[in-house]
């Protein structure tokens, strides 16, 4: 313990001493958080909706029809009361519903105005408000044709409310995307780079021969970058709160768990990279074009999985940050617990496990 | 080897390194041949081969990093396919790049070899000091390893690699990259060591340096060639320089690639 206590603090010597590594760790997440906040907008296919509809009659039907076949929406399941609403929109199922209120074709023949109400996941802004526009468009055509059809002066109003972000903050989206990026980028890209590093001056050759386990070696280089990841996680979730309201609506230990679960999963990621890589040159580009590309191009932080081929889609499930972004935004936005989550909880603490075995596998055989 | 071998190395005749028919294979591809020797306590012994010859792979199997696929190596009385530790605990090492951490102070460095190596904060400060004092480097304690110039930071990674006070230390290399006047000088400090009873293993491209050691092994695909002292591996295949020498070993030896590295 005391000589793995050694490497530690001689590791953290390393990090407080690089003033440049210093900026990155630190900087660069405040950075990120207040770009990203403001930026991208995207397109959507195939979202999942519900349709509530109470009166049941020929002209809700045609709506329906034309919702259902246009290549935005699909119809995930039927319910019989608002009430189901919420929920399911909390598990994720769903992420747009349609209300069609009591004798609507009655309404519309008399010539008012009849409202179609219709609720969003406001957790993506951008999709929300996407989603909302791609329905008034197919009520607007609606009227028209009715209005030929029936003769009538009816109209159709659509009323929008979101769900868990009311005012549509494009934000709410990206704290948690820039949290997943940041702690990826520091945990894996810094230990593959710091690990690489050492290779190349031949440090790590003084080590192997140590007595120090190779396992106390790999974890004295990961700690200090558990620290600095966690801290950095803390001050993105602050200054989403403080600049832009992100709630935290869930548990902040629940919260804090994942979050941690995701630090090792990212730093097993970097040790994986590391045993792959000999120079820090190539640990730099491993992890750039490897990790951060895909993780910010394919985990649905900027475009919307279902907006991708499908091939992508697949794809995309690979990516730890996708799963990691779920949880993020059911904790802190739809104020999920752990019952909600599990099942990307699982499939991280998996991942972990698969990079941490192959990682020790390759480093055995490096030292063979 | 021969009887006479065990009067060379200040007369002692205790084995710090022990190998029989020791053997390593990468797949089909034999880089240490079945090879078998003795390293006496307090002696300077040179490890002369060829790039590929077998010398970095035989100091892994020694220092525990490698496991050999046949044969038995003990150092300093370990087994090191048993105990690998122990032989860890034993030994010191210093590499070509003298694994130095530049971006820390002389001092930090120091402290951290020793804490890896589980010396006592007491021992390890006094150690610390007097190996700053025997340096002369008291001025340079705070400065970065960065800093200082080539041949300092050698003799700083050769004190740091004898300060757990190993029996046996491995150099590999040491003096690749350095300067006539410097590298003389480091092996004044090396002979120096071996005098207070450290035994030194030493792998090395330049022939004159093979002069300094008490044996030479010469290594060539994997077998050891020759080994004797300078002197009477000379005079054994009557030739007059270390250079010669090693020509006509590796050559008689049928390799006709290997060329000697530098």
């Amino acid at each position: 313990m005391k000589r793995f206590l050694a490497f530690t603090i001689k590791e953290f010597r390393h990090i407080l001493r690089d003033t440049r590594t210093l900026l990155i760790l630190f900087g660069i997440p405040v950075a990120e958080i207040i770009i990203f906040g403001y930026v991208v907008t995207n397109e959507i296919r195939h979202v999942p909706v519900v349709i509530l509809d109470k009166s049941r009659d020929v002209t809700t039907q045609k709506i329906t029809d034309r919702i259902l076949a246009s290549p935005w929406f699909l119809e995930e399941t039927t319910i019989q009361s608002e009430q189901e609403i919420h929920d399911l929109f909390k598990k994720g199922n769903v992420r747009l519903a349609v209300i069609f209120g009591q004798d609507f074709e009655k309404n519309l023949m008399r010539g008012g105005k009849v409202p179609i109400q219709v609720i969003a996941d406001g957790s993506d802004p951008n999709a929300a408000r996407l989603m909302v526009g791609y329905l008034s468009a197919i009520a607007i055509q609606a009227q028209k044709d009715l209005n030929k059809e029936k003769e009538t002066t009816g109209r159709l109003l659509i009323k929008s409310r979101m769900e868990f972000n009311p005012e549509l903050k494009g934000a709410f989206m990206f704290v948690p995307g820039t949290i997943a990026m940041i702690l990826m980028l520091i945990s894996a890209m810094m230990t593959s780079i710091s690990i690489a590093r050492e290779k190349e001056t031949g440090t790590m050759e003084a080590m192997l021969v140590s007595p120090l386990h190779p396992l106390q070696i790999i974890l004295g280089k990961v700690v200090p970058y558990v620290a600095i990841a966690f801290v950095d996680a803390v001050i993105i979730m602050a200054l989403g709160g403080v600049i832009f309201g992100v709630p935290l609506k869930g548990s902040l230990l629940l919260l804090m768990g994942e979050v941690i679960l995701f630090i090792f999963l990212s730093l097993s990621l970097g040790i994986m990279l590391s045993t792959m890589s000999s120079t820090q040159m190539e640990a730099m580009f491993l992890s750039l074009f490897v990790l951060l590309l895909p993780t910010v191009l394919l985990s649905g932080f900027i475009y919307p999985i279902e907006d991708m081929p499908v091939a992508l889609q697949w794809f995309s499930a690979l990516m730890p940050a996708r799963w990691f972004i779920v949880i993020l935004k059911s904790i802190m936005l739809k104020g999920a617990g752990f019952l909600f989550v599990w099942k990307e909880t699982l499939i991280l603490a998996g991942m972990t496990l698969l990079f941490l075995l192959v990682s020790i596998k390759k480093f055995t055989i490096r030292l063979e | 080897m021969n009887e006479q071998d065990k009067n060379i190395g200040g007369g002692n005749t205790e084995h710090v390194v022990e190998v029989r028919d020791l053997t390593k294979r990468f797949g089909t591809f034999t880089a240490v041949n079945s090879i078998s020797f003795e390293v006496y306590k307090g002696e300077v012994f040179g490890l002369l081969g060829a790039n590929g010859a077998g010398k970095t792979t035989l100091i892994r199997m020694l220092s525990g990093l490698l496991r050999p696929t046949e044969g038995v190596a003990r150092v300093a009385g370990y087994d090191v396919v048993h105990h690998p530790e122990r032989v860890k605990f034993s030994i010191g090492y210093m590499s070509q790049k003298f694994s130095l951490y530049e971006d820390l102070t002389v001092a930090e460095n120091i402290r951290f070899f020793g804490g890896i190596y589980g010396m006592k904060k007491k021992d390890l400060a006094k150690a610390g000091e007097a190996m700053i004092h025997k340096l002369g480097m008291e001025e340079v304690e705070d400065r970065l390893i960065a800093t200082l110039p080539l041949g300092w930071k050698q003799r700083i990674a050769f004190s740091i690699a004898i300060l757990h006070r190993p029996g046996l230390v491995f150099l590999d290399e040491p003096t690749s990259g350095v300067d006539p006047v410097t590298r003389r000088q480091f092996w004044e400090m090396i002979l120096e060591t071996a005098r207070e009873g450290f035994t030194i293993i030493v792998t090395t491209h330049y022939m004159d340096e093979a002069e300094y050691c008490d044996r030479i092994a010469i290594m060539s695909r994997g077998d050891i060639a020759g080994l004797d002292s300078p002197e009477n591996l000379q005079s054994q295949f009557s030739v007059s320089s270390m250079e010669d020498l090693f020509w006509k070993i590796t050559r008689e030896h049928k390799t006709t690639d290997a060329i000697p590295g530098l």
